[in-house]
């Protein structure tokens, strides 16, 4: 009796161990790469101080490096990405979870969800193939390939935030004479209202990491800062791509402290989304 | 390469061009703790695991290269077994250059069929990262298009370097221009074009070099590397040397292009730009724009006469270079009248002090190879040998490997 009892007693240790093992190795990871990377970045800091932030020239030769035409590339594509992929996101999620038939929901929930399995790179080569012939390599081309990314993600969200409204305010606005596009503005909107926005910035945070789809489709100009769509650009992620395998000294320093910039704004952005959906979701579950 | 498909899959980035670095460094890692796991995974189960991606990130993170150190180790270990690279297996690990990738893997091709016990990688990665490598002695070989930088020698550990010339090739001036054969431009010219000073195919300075063709009014589109790049930097080192006053946007893997031309990742990646843009020009390798089917320009060179890029005209510009005594040369704008001027060259670095004798043996064999049998592939890759005298003096420099 007593060998039995102190088998599964010291497994169950084991097992504790190991799972807080893994809980740390995580935090330690992040703790290690934000180190690691500003530390790398040091250098660029210290010879370009603030002006690394706000200088448009990226000069390999002149050995000055501005990381403002990047930031710009990124937030540029990102916007554009989700002035697409939003409205579209939540028209599917919308149809899905209030007009879709029953026997239509599964299919089509699977298929959003298979567009967010289909690697980057095939997305960046699409792009190339098919969109950049017509568009050019610019910030167009890859904020309409990052809204195609980020749709999934926002929409498979939408809908399960849309989902935690109560069925009970759903049907008292129905039973009051409204529309369902009225049922959808008085019960479903101000429920989901955060989980929506909290959904939009995780996909934010998506499009502004990607990396291999917009260093294929974003055309690569350096120090570019225009509100054209059709001209090329750069992204933070896409510049750190193509140019570190014969980056040196210093201009190494400026790939690895755009990496912290976009590390920096990546974490904050989903941690923010995450802080919002957790809250609207507990809410509209809860109370 | 004919497919541009190919051109931009990520997956032969890493021996075709240098873009993807980054990615290919995580699936390396991935694969190193992977083959390691099988084995250990029964006794030390998940703690291994989680500890080996530990080990993979940290590996990953500080300068991408501490992980070749673990596979360098593991493989350090099989060969000191061995004492004579006639018996025993030998693994020899190099990368740098993706200028000599194809003929490195031709060569390995070969090399290995009479010499079974000897294994060896390529790896490509850019001349850049083959230089650091060997510095950091995480390879046994490494190829480079560029000597090192004056103020990175300090960094190298394992003391004198020996530069052995492998070969010479062209980088054309490709043009897509529909019924234009035989486009002739001066160094001048190409500047101009490359800054965008030059915008359409009839421009006076055209014009004025091909008296009798008919020029077209198209746009010029500019094509050019996304990625950093051994080509852009003897492209642009060349138009700093031939066209002094005019070229403006100096030398280096990555310089400061117009906004208004296009980008595309490799040799391949700009050939195929040319290949479907009307009106486009870009600078690519021989091999890549032969195997994409572009024409190429013939190019001015110092005495004045218009040269095609072939593998004769690269070899030509070998005959007129002057070699350093460490045989460090730049065969770019050459002298000679048959010379083709945009020609570069490749090297392949190894340490002059070998601290593993077998490993030190086969590589001795295999430079033995390159530089005689070897030579005999180049032609049909479309690249230059190596000019008469160089490759005598780079065997005899091969005494100076100390096993």
């Amino acid at each position: 009796m007593a060998i039995l009892d102190a088998r599964p007693q010291r497994a169950d240790d084991g097992f504790r161990w190991l799972v807080i093992g893994s809980a740390a190795v995580v935090l330690l990871l992040l703790g290690l790469i934000a180190i690691v990377m500003t530390a790398g970045a040091v250098p660029v800091f210290r010879e370009m101080g603030f002006t690394f932030f706000v200088s448009r020239r990226w000069s390999v030769a002149g050995d000055v490096y501005g990381a403002l035409p990047f930031m710009w590339g990124t937030l540029y594509t990102s916007v554009i990405a989700l002035a697409i992929s939003v409205p579209v996101s939540l028209g599917v999620a919308l149809f899905i979870t209030q007009v879709a038939p029953p026997w239509l929901k599964r299919p089509l929930v699977y298929l959003v969800d298979l567009l967010a399995v289909v690697p980057s790179v095939v997305f960046g080569l699409w792009g190339i193939l098919m969109i950049a012939p017509y568009l050019g390599r610019s910030f167009l081309t890859t904020g309409l390939i990052l809204a195609m990314m980020i749709t999934p993600i926002i929409t498979s969200l939408s809908r399960e935030v849309i989902e935690t409204t109560p069925a009970s305010e759903e049907e008292a606005a129905y039973a009051l004479g409204a529309t369902r596009w009225e049922m959808i503005c008085g019960s479903i909107w101000p429920h989901s209202k955060g989980g929506l926005v909290g959904a939009v910035m995780l996909g934010l945070g998506r499009a502004m990491g990607e990396t291999i789809a917009a260093a294929l489709t974003i055309g690569s100009a350096i120090g570019q800062i225009t509100l054209d769509p059709l001209k090329p650009g750069n992204s933070m992620p896409a510049v750190i791509a193509n140019q570190w395998g014969e980056a040196y000294d210093l201009q190494k320093s400026a790939l690895v402290a755009l990496a912290v910039v976009l590390f920096a704004i990546t974490v904050l952005v989903n941690l923010i989304a995450t802080a919002i959906v957790q809250r609207s979701m507990t809410r509209t579950r809860g109370q | 390469m004919n497919q541009p498909i190919v051109s931009i899959d990520p997956s032969a980035c890493g021996a075709q061009n240098t873009q993807p670095s980054l990615v290919h460094h995580v699936v390396d890692a991935v694969r190193v703790s992977r083959s390691f796991t099988t084995s250990h995974q029964q006794r030390y189960g998940g703690w291994l695991n989680a500890s080996l991606l530990f080990l993979g990130a940290l590996a990953f993170v500080p300068s991408c290269d501490k992980k070749q150190d673990i596979s360098a180790d593991f493989s350090a270990n099989k060969a000191a077994e061995s004492t004579l690279p006639t018996e025993g297996k030998v693994t020899l690990n190099g990368s740098g250059s993706s200028f000599q990738t194809p003929f490195q893997q031709a060569a390995i091709e070969a090399f290995q069929k009479s010499h079974p016990n000897i294994t060896l990688n390529y790896a490509g990665g850019g001349s850049g990262r083959g230089r650091q490598q060997l510095a950091d002695e995480v390879v046994d070989f490494a190829g480079t298009d560029a000597a090192y930088h004056a103020e990175d020698l300090g960094k190298v550990k394992g003391g004198t370097i020996l530069y052995f010339p492998l070969l010479l090739g062209p980088i054309t001036i490709s043009y897509n221009l529909a019924g234009v054969l035989g486009l002739r431009l001066s160094p001048d010219t190409i500047a101009k074009i490359f800054q965008r000073e030059i915008t359409k195919w009839n421009g006076p300075a055209i014009v004025a070099e091909n008296p009798g063709v008919k020029l077209p009014a198209t746009d010029i589109v500019v094509a050019r590397r996304a990625d950093g790049s051994g080509t852009t930097e003897n492209f642009t080192k060349y138009l700093e040397a031939a066209a002094p006053g005019t070229w403006k946007l100096r030398t280096g893997a990555t310089v400061e292009w117009p906004h208004d031309t296009m980008a595309g990742p490799g040799n391949g990646g700009v050939a195929q730009i040319v290949k479907s843009t009307s009106g486009a020009v870009g600078y690519v390798d021989l091999s890549d724009a032969k195997a994409a089917g572009l024409t190429f320009a013939a190019v001015k060179n110092s005495t004045g006469s218009y040269v095609q890029p072939t593998a004769e005209s690269a070899s030509a510009a070998g005959d007129g270079i002057e070699v350093q005594q460490n045989l460090v040369f730049s065969a770019i704008n050459a002298k000679g009248a048959a010379s083709y001027p945009i020609t570069y060259q490749t090297w392949l670095i190894v340490y002059a002090k070998q601290t593993n004798p077998t490993k030190g043996a086969a590589l001795k064999e295999y430079i033995r190879y390159l530089l005689t049998d070897g030579q005999k592939l180049l032609p049909g890759l479309d690249y230059a040998p190596l000019p008469q005298g160089l490759d005598g003096k780079a065997l005899a420099q091969l005494d100076e490997i100390q096993k």
